[in-house]
């Protein structure tokens, strides 16, 4: 065979090879579009789920959704961005940046399953929460530590050292360079790095299912179980309570998923650009 | 004579095993413009971020004695947040803050808690009119900082550092990436801030430190080779090094 | 507010004090886990012996019979199987996109595997089930939902992470790297394979073995396609149950020791995830000694 010949394979290979997983995507985004999204109505959005899911719509299953992860964002924002801060500013790279990024990475490489019967075990068992937006919440909060501690890492580091330079030689303490100018203008990073994280929020199921419950009823209290949109699919789907419910279910999933990565990375196109 | 703002007695400074400067005595007066010239590497910038407590850096050593405006700045107790203050230091590369020109004027104070309106537009001007930026600005104080041209933003850095009416102002190479008009502009700003402030200016052109400075000292790898009176120096240095590198025989 | 020197230091001191306290959360959380899993599993394993739970086939609880080792191999078999799926897909895409790519293409298309990551695990399981769960049953026989179809699923599910690492290596090799290998005559394609993925091997490496991280812990999805049924695979076709789908399938109505046997699964589980995790950092952990 000559170079030549390689080449030509080779290169159609690789081709082929990144068609066929954007063909992958692309087809699973069409699938659920085109199937699910005729039966997204205004009232399926706006209705509670009746007959187990049979009937009504999801709005029920919305609240959920959203109420898990604005408590698990109210935890895990103010740890990932203080563990970014200290890792990028307090410190100097040595044995303790090793460990917790070691921990960092470890903890990114958990299975949901994992932290499923944790959450499970602690929050729902031992501390007695029961299934609840609560234990939920925290459960995915470390879930998403990771992804947030990582992106908002870069974010920071992404910010000039002349700023810090800056505010030292005014007589800012470091405190102040960290609030007047290193979060100020690692914010759109940071920003990117939490919806990124809402899209993982969105989509999880393992943890989910077993720390915050499967109640149909909207939670008002964080004490209160519910059912994620995730998780009512999943037994919609698996349960072959009604499929089409189960695909307008994953085109409300699916689509919010993409606005969210689409949204993500345009903030970061634009945070990119400022920078330079 | 009267008593130096700054006065180093013997400091030797290394960092990582690596000696930056060796065994600098020298002072510098009230109301002069100190110029420190030297090939690069000398150690030059380490100096300036000694005065106002600045420099970085692992397995730091430290000898000797540095007082600053009577202080002793290499002791631990040394306060560095209102030394700062009353010595300001503007970098080689113009670095202004992504914000309004006003808010890069005003950082100084507003970080000293000052929140005053008044008092924060005093100091935003007696900042640009002592870098000779007043007349240019004024009218735009609100726009983004960053559209200023190069020499405007290294005299907008000059105008913040003097909105906090420092006693003694560290300009590092201040003019190293200016076109000569943006340079002649803010040497005329210099000769005038002497007349309350005293200024240490970090140069390597040679020309610069012989227009504008009153005394100077020649740093060459660490050490200090000469220091005295500008008109001095440039026409009988006492050492040969100083000949050479004047002339531009190296460095 | 005339602040002392001592002052100003105490406050940057507590304030350094509490981010390092937040800064070890991930890593507290980490301990949490093992922690908890560990109390929960741990005795129960002591009581039916580590040999019998690690190498028996017999799983049936209410016999008190605790043996997972069918599930061990089934989920070896699904990660292996979805590395041989998802690898050589992954570097393909990965290879493409940095060494031949455009910059147009790659602007479109990394960003479109990156989305692979974003969709939901319960909707790849969904997809297998209704589309290529009827493909293997009616062409290549069995009931379809198997092995192969998780390995397939899975191998698509690792694509973003094995595609990002890689890629993050590829992009490392320095450039000159590649024109040295150009000037001396090389085609793109020997300069890709025999200089710039030599260079890059550790990162790919690194990001397989995290891919198969991915495809152990998977749980979703892998319940949807698998079949669940719970004995050593003969053949790629037979249906199978891994760690992961039993322990949430049976983790709803366990209780006593049925629960705390599937806890000691999770045991089992975090060690194979961490071992993958060290192996991974260490092959990272090598390329930046390089
Ligand atoms: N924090 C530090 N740690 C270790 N070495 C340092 C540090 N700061 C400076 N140095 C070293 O000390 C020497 C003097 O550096 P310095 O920046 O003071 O020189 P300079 O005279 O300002 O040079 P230039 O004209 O290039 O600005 C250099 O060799 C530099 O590498
Ligand atoms: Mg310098």
């Amino acid at each position: 065979m000559t170079p030549k010949r390689a080449e030509h394979i080779a290169l159609g290979l690789m081709v082929s090879g990144a068609f066929l997983a954007l063909a992958i995507l692309l087809f699973i985004i069409a699938v659920i579009m085109i199937k699910g999204l005729p039966h997204v109505t205004l009232r399926f959005l706006l209705d509670n789920p009746m007959d187990m899911g049979r009937a009504g719509g999801i709005f029920s299953t919305i609240v959920s959704t959203i109420y898990l992860l604005v408590v698990s964002l109210i935890i895990a924002i103010p740890l990932g961005v203080g563990t970014a801060i200290y890792l990028t500013e307090y410190t100097v790279e040595g044995k303790v940046t090793k460990i917790i990024r070691f921990g960092t990475e470890c903890l990114a490489g958990v299975p949901s399953i994992i932290l499923g019967l944790f959450g499970f075990i602690l929050f729902v068992v031992k501390m007695g929460f029961s299934w609840c937006v609560l234990s939920g919440g925290i459960s995915l909060a470390i879930m998403i530590l990771p992804v947030i501690i990582r992106t908002s890492e870069e974010a920071i580091k992404a910010v000039p050292q002349s700023y810090r330079d800056v505010n030292e030689v005014l007589g800012g303490s470091k405190w102040q360079g960290v609030i007047r100018l290193v979060l100020p203008n690692a914010a759109p990073g940071i920003l990117t790095g939490i919806i990124l994280s809402v899209g993982r929020g969105i989509g999880e199921t393992a943890v989910v299912i077993f720390t915050l419950g499967t109640s149909l009823r909207t939670p008002f209290s964080i004490f209160d179980s519910g059912r994620s949109m995730a998780v009512h699919f999943y037994i919609l789907a698996q349960e072959g309570i009604s499929m089409k419910n189960a695909y307008a279910t994953a085109a409300v999933l699916v689509f919010s998923i993409l606005i969210i990565n689409i949204f993500s990375y345009y903030m970061m196109h634009r945070f990119v650009k400022g920078r330079t | 004579m009267p008593e130096p703002l700054i006065k180093a007695r013997n400091v030797s400074l290394e960092a990582d095993g690596k000696p930056i400067l060796k065994d600098i005595s020298l002072d510098i007066f009230r109301n002069e413009i100190f110029g420190i010239m030297g090939p690069a590497g000398g150690g030059k910038t380490s100096f300036l971020r000694l005065v106002n407590h600045t420099f970085r850096g692992s397995n730091v050593k430290i000898e000797g004695r540095l007082h600053v405006l009577g202080e002793d700045v290499l002791s631990d107790e040394v306060n560095p947040t209102p030394l700062r203050r009353k010595v300001s230091m503007v970098f080689a590369t113009p670095v202004v803050l992504p914000m309004s020109i006003f808010e890069n004027l005003v950082y100084g104070l507003r970080i000293q808690g000052i929140r005053d309106k008044s008092r924060l537009r005093e100091a935003a001007e007696r900042g640009l009119k002592a870098a000779i930026l007043w007349d240019e600005v004024r009218d735009r104080l609100d726009k983004p900082a960053q559209k200023l041209s190069g020499g405007q933003q290294q005299r907008l850095c000059i105008a913040r550092a003097m909105a906090l009416s420092p006693d003694v102002l560290l300009l590092d190479e201040p003019t190293s990436g200016l076109d000569p008009i943006s340079t002649f502009r803010i040497e005329e700003a210099l000769k005038e801030l002497k007349k309350r402030h005293t200024i240490v200016l970090v140069s390597n052109n040679t020309k610069q430190i012989a227009r504008v400075s009153d005394r100077c000292a020649f740093f060459l790898m660490g050490e200090l080779i000469e220091t005295g009176k500008t008109s001095q120096m440039f026409t009988v240095p006492r050492e040969k090094k100083t000949d050479d590198y004047i002339a531009g025989r190296f460095g | 507010m005339p602040a002392t020197a001592a002052d100003i230091r105490k406050k940057e001191k507590i304030i350094q004090r509490v981010f390092l306290i937040i800064a070890f959360s991930s890593l507290f959380s980490l301990f949490l886990i093992a922690l908890f899993i560990f109390i929960e599993g741990f005795p129960m394993i002591m009581k039916v012996g580590l040999k019998d739970f690690l190498l028996s086939t017999r799983w049936s609880p209410t016999r008190g019979h605790y043996g997972i080792f069918a599930m061990i191999v089934s989920s070896f078999w699904v990660t292996i199987g979805a590395l041989l799926f998802g690898g050589p897909l992954g570097l393909m895409c990965s290879i493409f996109l940095v060494e031949f790519a455009s910059a147009r293409w790659r602007a479109i298309i990394k960003p479109a595997l990156e989305l692979l990551a974003g969709i939901p695990s319960v909707v790849y399981g969904f997809l297998g089930v209704v589309y290529l769960v009827p493909l293997v049953r009616d062409y290549l026989g069995g009931p379809g939902l198997s092995l192969l179809t998780s390995c397939i699923i899975l191998g698509i599910m690792i694509l973003p992470t094995v595609i990002s690492i890689s890629v993050d290596a590829l992009v490392a090799v320095p450039n000159s790297y590649r024109e040295a290998a150009f000037s001396l005559g090389g085609t793109r394609w020997q300069t890709t394979y025999m200089v710039t993925v030599h260079a890059a091997k550790s990162g790919i490496i690194t990001a397989l073995v995290l891919g198969m991280g991915r495809a152990v812990g998977e749980t979703m999805a892998v319940i949807m396609i698998s079949g669940n049924a719970l004995k050593i695979p003969t053949s790629i076709l037979d249906p199978i149950r891994t760690m992961t789908s039993n322990i949430a399938l049976e983790m709803g109505y366990a209780s006593g020791m049925h629960r705390q046997a599937l806890f000691a699964t999770g045991i089992v589980l975090f060690f194979f995830v961490m071992a993958l995790n060290t192996i991974a950092t260490l092959f990272a952990r090598r390329k930046a000694i390089k």
